[in-house]
């Protein structure tokens, strides 16, 4: 396959940037969309070009570290990370433009590398269990009901990709603060912190700049593992919830 | 003829933290006998941890909830992507939760016996006492370990094992269990207790009067280089499968903490005990840049086959039951296609290389769901592989609920790594490492799903144990200073090699002598390993780290992003490592777990030990670049678990 790549090219956080046209041929209709621009890189790096800035690691769709906007779609057309995107999703002779994921909370690094400590930072605001090393009780002495269960791992498989910021028309991060919220607190483990998790994890996120929520749904649409958009009404509900009771208190 | 090759045998190296007594009380025995530093003086210590995979981020969590000050590196953008992340198959513990039969002494057993008897004892037994709290300690923080309807832990039986002690998060255990260590992490980064720096990749070891003082350090957004100093430095970064090029690992996973530590006097172990993993996706072309592994539970209810013919190239539904060779089941009836992953792997070879291979290049063996789906319905077979299946069809775009699924084996983990003692102190005094980094637990060859059960018992409890005993020990020393003799050397040093990278200016691009070097590797010190092909890497080896530094080519400068610089600087030091990998498994003339050697095998093809003459571990010391390394044993004495001709028939 022959194609046309537009990609957004900036040197760094300071430097504006723009898009550049690249050529590529020779692709394989079997090659990841990253394995495309590997592709493109070797051939600037022989040119004495800088090649493009991406990040990427695992390459299996799990580490959540690759991040592009492809043709006006975060991770692309399928519903998958970019890694897992594969060439055959593309016709010889397109022409694909290549973004970062674009929201001021993420500030772009380089080229298509951008910032997304801010996740780090609502998740250090209370998206973990108060659980010290060695003062755990035997793992039998709380059951879970497998439903419980259920609803805690299919929040917990957000790999904080930033998707969802990506797709969102505010750059709101309701559904990755949401998806932790809910795996946590859904859990008889994560329940005692249950109100200060929520309210200092939506306070976070929007310390950060995230924008706010309108329910337009394109995060739950974005979402490479599928976290679906009742999770930001379940994390309002919990929201409301904990005001509710510190009101009382 | 290289004369690195011609190493020289120094002293034995000799284990001395580990307590003599019952197997069973060793490790009480020497917590009790460790010294413990005072709660109000931890904070006055300051402790680096390199890597935040499980090992690190347990490590980091732990050390800083008990009062020490840590600082934190990783060189992913956050501390969560750590390649833990991507182990799918589950977690081991000896709970016996199924009444089946399991125990701590089980555990230990089947994890020595599994390693081809090249682990000690002391280290394996506590592994498996461990096991057991680790799954506590992670459901207390909110792992969504899988659950039966009752609301109890489900678990399942997992390569190599005959009871069911494997406790899983459907095909995510390393996420979950991940996460949960980046949670607790987290936790203590806000509390102030973990300084964390992401985006900064550690490039060497400062090592002052012969103590772990300090690392240098690359901030990879800015590109500048940082000393950082501490009372002791742990290494958490992980195995060095990418010297392979292709592997499993992630593209950025790599050796340089581990190899510049050795190089600063910490003896590397077993080099040569890589594991060739039987379940991933077979290549496709050149553009290749890494292998995805399919999970191993696969093999509790796929089937492995190939044609019976060589050159056999119709569909595999059109060729007939009666055709076909379910060749692991054949020659190992008791285990069949759950053998331990080294013999499933070189079956596989095996069949492919006598001409029976399928698919592109006839390098893979199939793995068919037919009669899985038959047996319990295609609702359960997508309950329990799913995600699997999905990853299968994305990549290959074949359906694996149609067409069996194409496997072949691919380099997954390394079992070697820096030699540690029962302390899991490396050979310099204040160097310890953990997890993958490490060579401790598994000899010649892990188990399915210990891995990560090795990376949380070392960080999580076995370390935050250990380290209070040096820290006690050790005189409380004036903070290191920047102007120091040793850090501007090993500062001058770093930017020197990083400056040399960008000045050569040649013709080829880092990947393509990263490519060249695995491809090297894989055929000479793969699955399959003879005395003339390593003896060939061993020659070839130094030629393209010549050639590396007469035509690499990097782009701009070192004072910016720039993973073109990253990836080469980590090629340098694979292009080292290889050659000890190789001598190593030369040096060894024996086979035993996912060391390979055909010169010794048994009339049927069986991996042949020769316990008389390696019943040792193989730690290599530094002495130069290229030059010989000298070879320290480290005896293995077995008390508890006999070793025997592992038999999987």
């Amino acid at each position: 396959m022959k194609l046309t790549l537009r990609v957004w090219r900036q040197k760094n956080a300071g430097a504006d940037g723009a898009m550049s046209t690249y050529e590529v041929d020779g692709i394989s209709q079997d090659m990841s969309f990253l394995e495309m621009l590997d592709t493109l890189n070797e051939e600037l790096i022989l040119k004495g070009e800088d090649p493009v800035a991406f990040d990427h690691d695992c390459r299996e769709g799990i580490c959540g570290a690759c991040s592009l906007v492809i043709n006006g779609d975060a991770h692309g057309p399928e519903r998958t990370t970019t890694c897992q995107l594969h060439m055959r999703s593309f016709d010889d002779g397109d022409t694909i433009d290549i973004e970062p994921w674009r929201a001021s909370a993420f500030p772009v690094v380089k080229d298509l590398v951008v910032d997304r400590s801010a996740f780090d930072r609502i998740i250090q605001a209370g998206g973990y269990i108060t659980a010290p090393t060695g003062a755990a009780p035997e793992a039998h002495a709380t059951p879970v009901p497998k439903p419980d269960a259920d609803f805690a791992f299919e929040h917990a498989e957000c790999i904080g990709c930033g998707a969802c910021v990506a797709a969102c028309p505010n750059g709101s991060a309701m559904l990755f603060t949401s998806a932790k919220v809910n795996h946590l607190n859904v859990l008889p483990q994560g329940s005692p912190e249950r109100e200060t998790r929520v309210l200092d994890m939506v306070g976070q996120m929007d310390d950060e700049g995230f924008g706010g929520c309108t329910l337009t749904g394109e995060c739950a649409t974005a979402c490479p593992k599928g976290i679906p958009l009742p999770s930001i009404a379940a994390m309002n509900k919990e929201w409301l919830r904990a005001n509710r009771k510190a009101a009382k208190r | 003829m290289n004369n690195f090759a011609e190493y020289a045998t120094g002293d034995p190296v000799v284990d001395t933290k580990a307590p003599e007594g019952p197997v069973a009380e060793r490790w009480d025995k020497r917590r009790f006998e460790a010294k413990l530093v005072n709660p109000a003086n931890r904070r006055k210590h300051t402790v680096i941890v390199v890597g935040t995979g499980l090992a690190g981020g347990s490590a980091g969590a732990t050390l800083a909830e008990q009062g020490y000050h840590v600082v934190q590196f990783c060189f992913q953008d956050s501390p969560r992507r750590a390649h833990s992340i991507a182990a799918q198959g589950g977690i081991n513990a000896a709970k016996n939760y199924r009444n089946d039969g399991d125990s701590i002494h089980r555990l230990f057993y089947d994890t020595v016996k599994g390693g081809d008897f090249r682990a000690r004892e002391s280290n394996v037994h506590r592994l498996a006492q461990i096991s057991v709290e680790i799954i506590d300690q992670c459901v207390a923080q909110g792992v969504p370990f899988a659950r039966e309807y009752g609301g109890l832990l489900d678990t399942r039986s997992f390569g190599g094992v005959q009871v069911s002690r494997t406790f899983y998060a459907r095909g995510q255990t390393g996420q979950q269990l991940l996460l949960g260590a980046y949670q607790a992490l987290s936790r203590q980064i806000a509390a102030g207790n973990v300084e964390l720096h992401a985006r900064t990749e550690m490039l060497d070891l400062i090592v002052v009067d012969g103590r772990a003082r300090g690392i240098v350090a690359r901030d990879l957004i800015t590109g500048k280089i940082d000393t950082y100093f501490a009372d002791a430095v742990v290494l958490a970064s992980g195995g060095y499968g990418n010297v392979f090029y292709l592997s499993t690992n992630a593209m950025n996973s790599n050796a340089t903490a581990i190899w510049r530590a050795h190089r600063r006097g910490a003896y590397f172990a077993n080099p040569c005990f890589t594991q060739i993993h039987p379940t991933c996706i077979p290549r496709t072309g050149e553009h290749q840049s890494k292998l995805t592994l399919m999970s191993e539970s696969l093999r509790n209810d796929g089937r492995i086959w190939v044609p019976k013919a060589q050159g056999d190239t119709r569909p595999a539904n059109e060729i007939p039951e009666d055709e076909r060779d379910y060749y692991l089941e054949r020659i190992y009836p008791s285990f069949g296609n759950l053998v331990p992953r080294d013999i499933a792997s070189r079956a596989a070879k095996n069949v492919c290389d006598e001409g029976r291979g399928v698919g592109p290049g006839g390098q893979g063996v199939y793995l068919d769901f037919a009669d899985a789906i038959q047996r319990m319905g295609r609702a359960k077979v997508e309950e329990k592989y799913g995600n699997l299946f999905d990853m299968y069809e994305r990549i290959t775009a074949e359906n694996p609920y149609e067409v069996p699924m194409r496997i072949y084996p691919a380099v997954h983990y390394t079992m070697g790594g820096l030699w540690v003692d029962y302390d899991l102190g490396t050979t310099i005094p204040g160097l310890f490492a953990i997890g993958e980094a490490n060579f401790s637990d598994h000899g010649a060859n892990r188990l399915g799903a210990s891995a990560l059960m090795q990376g949380l018992a070392d960080g999580y409890f076995v370390l935050p144990s250990t380290i209070n005993d040096y820290l006690a020990r050790t005189p409380h020393k004036d903070a290191l200073s920047e102007d120091h003799p040793v850090v501007q050397e090993v500062l001058a040093e770093t930017e020197d090699r990083l400056n040399l990278l960008l000045s050569v200016d040649g013709d080829r691009t880092p990947d393509s002598f990263h490519r060249e070097l695995g491809e090297l590797m894989w055929e000479f010190c793969g699955m399959a390993r003879t005395e003339t092909g390593l003896r060939k890497a061993l020659e070839r080896i130094p030629q393209i780290r010549e050639e590396f530094w007469r035509r690499i080519k990097v782009p701009g400068t070192g004072e910016e992003f720039n993973q073109s610089l990253e990836k080469a600087n980590r090629i340098v030091d694979y292009l080292e490592l290889a050659e000890l990998m190789c001598l190593d498994a030369l040096h060894r003339a024996e086979s035993c777990g996912g060391h390979f050697r055909e010169e010794s095998q048994t009339p049927d093809g069986e991996a042949e030990r020769r316990d008389e003459e390696f019943s040792y571990a193989a730690a290599w010391e530094f002495t130069d670049t290229g030059a010989s390394p000298v070879l320290h044993k480290e005896e293995l004495h077995f008390e508890y678990v006999h070793p025997t001709q592992r038999s999987y028939a």
